[in-house]
């Protein structure tokens, strides 16, 4: 049996810059869950199927099961807890998924909104079709896709000043 | 925690090849995607990794002193698509590998791993074997350079010496092969996201000044057999004939000519004798109208 492995990890963690002595074999959704209490990044399939531990590294969206605690090493790393304002403020898109009931057991949501600030960051208008396959990297069980959808493509409209869908306001 | 004997992180390419040469049992490891669930599910469990993920000279798009469109192993399915060169030159292979997995795996990913691995149903090894890519592998010894078609030797094993401490270091497509040409991919899958190809159909075409003949077409399929393959009796018949719609379904059925699929749960071998000739043919229906020819 080898001997433990451990390694200095310095990056930045929801604007904060960190620093931790990590166990190589931990991956990133370890890292971020004991060592930083950020619960949002669920445990979900660990096999980068599901999409729950999906977190922002340096602006792409990651499963973070799947990718290892060390390379973390000078990224700029932002969860669900890093969209939040001083006071405790929601985002507009996490704003969006209570407006649109896009929740129901909400193990997913927290990967699901990750994905999201990717895509309207970009600050592109996409198509439905376009949209959906950007969100294809998530699984909810609870099945509640189609106001999950709704509440992206809202927030998108309304970056772009584009919100007079009247489907989309109902 | 993953069950890992020890990680080894290099530094650099030549630190990577030192790192191989010293633990020749260890599995190299880039973007994670299959490494890292390969070891969750068991089949790696207990292996030390040496991890080349850091080594960010092996990324991106470049077109090198020989108007080769290099692309660094390390570089991600994400990167690829959104590549201006690819987009230019090659636009099918972004296209192909935004097929893979879905959007955070395509983060992830790299085609270097794509290939490594050398599975039949890689997403970009139809496209890369219809394109001719080369292979540039380094090792202790310098680099050297191999086409696409001899890297792969067969199902999970491809062209890299561990004892040269070798690791793939770039994927070249000369200009030769993309000068004028365009191409169509179709991937069979049961779902459109998170799925493995049943089928991967990659053709591609050049067409005569007129565009009235086929100057050169290309085809390979993934899960067609235990390796990535080109269809060479299909390509054979139809080279240097018209551009019609009675060559292209007499190109499609040629390809079973070529193809050996097999029975596995996903399909069986009839059903993806029947897709290959049907792709084969919309693929070069599609490729013929990206190339500005008329049908």
């Amino acid at each position: 049996m080898a001997k433990n492995q451990y390694k200095l990890v310095t990056c930045t963690i929801n604007g904060r810059e960190v620093e931790k002595m990590v166990d190589v074999r931990a991956s990133l959704t370890d890292m971020l869950r004991n060592d930083f209490s950020l619960t949002s990044v669920k445990k979900g399939c660990e096999v980068g199927e599901c999409g729950a531990c999906n977190v922002l590294i340096d602006g792409e969206c990651f499963n973070s099961c799947l990718y290892l605690a060390v390379w973390a090493e000078g990224k700029n790393i932002t969860t669900l807890e890093g969209l939040t304002g001083p006071n405790g403020e929601l985002s507009d898109i996490q704003q969006a998924f209570i407006d649109e009931t896009a929740i129901q057991c909400g193990f997913c949501t927290p990967g699901f909104i990750m994905t999201a600030v990717e895509i309207l960051n970009r600050g592109v208008e996409y198509s439905d079709d376009e949209l959906r396959k950007l969100l294809s990297g998530h699984l909810c069980r609870c099945t509640g896709y189609e106001n999950i959808f709704k509440a992206v493509k809202k927030t998108m409209l309304r970056r772009l000043g584009k919100l007079d869908d009247p489907y989309l306001n109902t | 925690m993953y069950d890992m004997l020890a990680l080894y992180e290099a530094t650099s390419v030549a630190d990577a090849i030192a790192l191989r040469l010293e633990h020749p049992e260890a599995q190299i490891i880039a973007g994670g995607t299959d490494v890292l669930v390969q070891m969750r599910e068991g089949k790696r469990a207990g292996k030390a990794l040496i991890s080349i993920q850091k080594l960010d000279e092996m990324r991106g798009v470049t077109i090198d002193e020989e108007e080769n469109i290099r692309i660094g192993s390390l570089t991600s399915f994400t990167h690829i698509t959104s590549d201006p060169i690819i987009q230019k030159y090659i636009n099918v292979l972004g296209e192909a590998v935004d097929m893979v997995g879905g959007p955070q795996i395509r983060n992830a990913g790299t085609i270097g791993g794509n290939t490594c691995n050398g599975v039949t149903s890689a997403d970009s090894a139809s496209t890369l074997h219809a394109w001719e890519a080369m292979v540039e592998i380094t090792g202790k010894n310098g680099v050297r350079r191999i086409p696409i078609r001899d890297f792969y030797i067969k199902a999970g094993q491809v062209d890299l010496k561990v004892e040269e401490g070798e690791i793939q270091t770039a994927i070249l497509i000369p200009k030769a092969s993309y000068d004028r040409t365009y191409g169509h991919y179709i991937k069979y899958a049961m779902r459109n996201a998170m799925d493995i190809a049943t089928l991967g159909t990659s053709v591609n075409a050049r067409l005569s000044a007129d565009g009235k003949t086929f100057e050169r077409v290309r085809i390979a399929f993934g899960v067609a057999g235990p390796v990535p393959m080109r269809a060479t009796n299909a390509e054979a018949f139809i080279n240097g004939k018209e551009v019609t719609l009675a060559n292209i379904e007499e190109f499609g059925r040629k390809v079973l000519e070529d193809i050996n699929p097999r029975d596995s749960w996903r399909a069986s071998k009839a059903f993806r004798s029947h897709i290959a000739v049907e792709s084969a043919k919309r693929c070069l229906i599609e490729s013929v109208k990206l190339a500005g020819g008329e049908l």
